[in-house]
């Protein structure tokens, strides 16, 4: 699916700003992503569609609703060489998939069509032919993923009620 | 190898006698804080997984600030979502008008803060109160829903930077140049992931406002925390706050850190952050003469007492320049009370400020001065990011309450030195 591409410390004020989180349902949100960084992102985006990006993707304000709204575009996933830390976990709680590949998002070109394998960590260029390897997620991150996020994990082990 | 004040902290709320940066460990928590715009959305996370059961009523914190008094319908919708919410599980620290403030002045003084402690806030400046040596690191909603009804969070235990600090500050520079100059030098992801570790001679010179303000923007560097030791100055701020017992943690000698910065307090600038990242830094001087519309002086940064008397020391017997709107937010009702107490809030009005009811307002574009096209502020908050406070043309430069002050009365940035 083709690729957007942006450049670093890409926060979560542009990601969906602030004068929005009034409005926290999943439409909204959708809505207007990305609207002060690429004002065309919200009605161009195609469910499947990969977001590409420098470092400290995510930095800022601890919104959860950045990932929700990225999330509710059809965003397949995000791939940048780190993450802020707060979106970092939030995208794992909601089970949103993130990769983290440093030459992937240097090399990766807006357009690009690119295919991801999270259960591998295998991003594949098809436009390029290359092929890159994420980090893979540690153990317990991963057993969060595969609960379908952190509540329901909870939940599965009687720890919340 | 020993272990730094986060470690030690992590360390005893996972129940181990030892950690390793990387680790992961499920926390104990002894608080779990959300706001008006994060909280609802973690409602409705607990409501959808079925949860019936908060872990302890009286270890949440609900704080209505950020869209209050509501701006508009919605937001009065969200705040009565958390009404509601804190009314069907009785909890205890729930903070709506009239007794809210920004939460991360407000829980401090309302003694929720103690040395040794672990919390996570929905709130990316939770960090704050490291300030007090205590852990406590901006989270997600999710992450809130969980600990709501669990007590238990998970966290990677994070390898540190130390910072050590020398000397003492000079008049009109204050704990907002010490974290700026910080971000400035090590970046916005400078500290990802990491804590931020404070120490030194320098530390004892600095006021607990100062400290509160320097441990509040460690997020800016991308740092999970940043964390003082305690001293005389904690202690005395923490007595009539805190009556529970609390145990403050130091590092141990050999604690390991990834690098060391070192701050030489006295050589420090008022120093500013242009747009349109927190490090993005220069020293005032730099940026004088720079236009400005508006000045906002408040905020979980810079809304304390400490910051309101600087301002004031500036705008005392002065004017705010004609076509420049100043606004003024006390931090919580105590600080405003204070305020008036000393006088601060006449000279506010008189150098005509507009002065507000505590809210979150501004910082994040949501209401109580909003920016227009191409305009720019001059402001005590934290993040000068695109469209952080109105259009995506409009510019935000970060400052200290003096140099913000100076630049109300001036009508471009000005250093308080010079006025």
């Amino acid at each position: 699916m083709k690729v957007y591409k942006y450049g670093s410390n890409v926060d979560t004020d542009v990601i969906i700003p602030a004068r929005y989180l009034n409005a926290p349902d999943e439409k909204s949100l959708a809505s207007h992503c990305m609207e002060d960084i690429d004002a065309d992102f919200a009605g161009t985006v195609e469910p499947g569609d990969i977001v590409v990006a420098g470092a400290n993707f995510g930095c800022g304000s601890s919104r959860e609703h950045a990932p929700l709204a990225l999330k509710a575009c059809g965003v397949k996933c995000v791939i940048a060489p780190s993450f802020a830390r707060i979106f970092y976990r939030n995208a794992i709680n909601i089970g949103f998939p993130i990769m983290e590949c440093a030459q992937a998002a240097e090399e990766i070109q807006a357009g690009d069509k690119v295919s991801v394998d999270f259960a591998t960590g295998v991003i594949a260029d098809e436009t390029s032919g290359k092929t890159y390897q994420a980090a893979p997620f540690p153990a317990f991150v991963s057993g969060i993923i595969d609960s379908g996020g952190l509540l329901k994990s909870l939940k599965a082990r009687g720890a919340a009620k | 190898m020993g272990m730094t004040m986060t470690q030690k902290i992590l360390a005893r709320h996972a129940g181990l006698d030892w950690v390793v940066p990387g680790q992961l460990v499920e926390g104990k928590l002894d608080l779990v804080l959300g706001n008006d715009i994060t909280t609802p959305v973690a409602i409705a996370e607990f409501n959808k997984a079925g949860l019936t059961q908060v872990f302890d009523r009286e270890k949440i914190a609900l704080v209505l600030d950020h869209y209050t008094p509501c701006k508009d319908i919605k937001a009065a919708q969200l705040c009565a979502a958390v009404r509601e919410f804190a009314k069907k599980f009785s909890i205890t620290h729930f903070y709506d008008v009239g007794c809210m403030g920004v939460e991360h002045a407000l829980l401090p003084e309302q003694g929720l803060t103690a040395p040794g402690e672990c919390m996570i806030g929905a709130d990316s400046h939770t960090c704050t109160y490291g300030a007090v040596n205590m852990f406590s690191t901006g989270v997600g909603s999710t992450d809130m829903a969980a600990g709501m009804a669990t007590g238990l969070a998970w966290f990677r235990i994070p390898a540190a930077i130390k910072v050590t600090l020398k000397g003492k500050l000079q008049p009109y520079v204050s704990g907002k140049d010490v974290i700026l100059h910080l971000i400035g030098t090590i970046g916005v992801d400078g500290a990802l992931y990491k804590s931020l570790e404070f120490a030194g001679q320098g530390v004892s010179a600095l006021s607990m406002d100062d400290r509160f303000t320097i441990a509040n923007m460690a997020i800016e560097a991308g740092a999970k925390n940043g964390i003082f030791p305690v001293d005389d100055k904690t202690r005395s701020y923490l007595e009539g706050r805190v009556s529970r017992a609390w145990e403050a943690v130091e590092p141990d000698p050999d604690a390991e850190y990834e690098r060391e910065v070192v701050i030489d307090l006295d050589r420090l600038e008022p120093t500013v952050a242009l747009p349109h990242l927190p490090s993005n830094t220069r020293a005032v001087g730099q940026a004088a003469g720079v236009h400005i519309d508006q000045v906002v002086i408040g905020s979980c940064t810079n809304g304390r007492l400490d910051d309101l008397r600087q301002a004031a020391a500036v705008l005392k017997d002065r004017k705010v320049a004609s076509g420049v709107r100043c606004i003024v937010i006390p931090a919580t009702q105590q600080i405003t009370l204070k305020a008036m107490e000393e006088g601060l809030i006449q000279t506010f009005i008189e150098a005509g400020c507009a002065v507000s009811t505590p809210t979150c307002g501004p910082c994040l574009g949501g209401h109580m001065g909003v920016l227009s096209d191409g305009e720019r502020a001059i402001s005590t908050t934290n993040r000068n990011f695109v469209g952080r406070m109105g259009p995506v043309s409009s510019e935000i430069i970060l400052a200290n309450p003096a140099v913000a002050a100076a630049s109300a009365v001036a009508g471009c940035v000005a250093d308080p030195r010079k006025l």
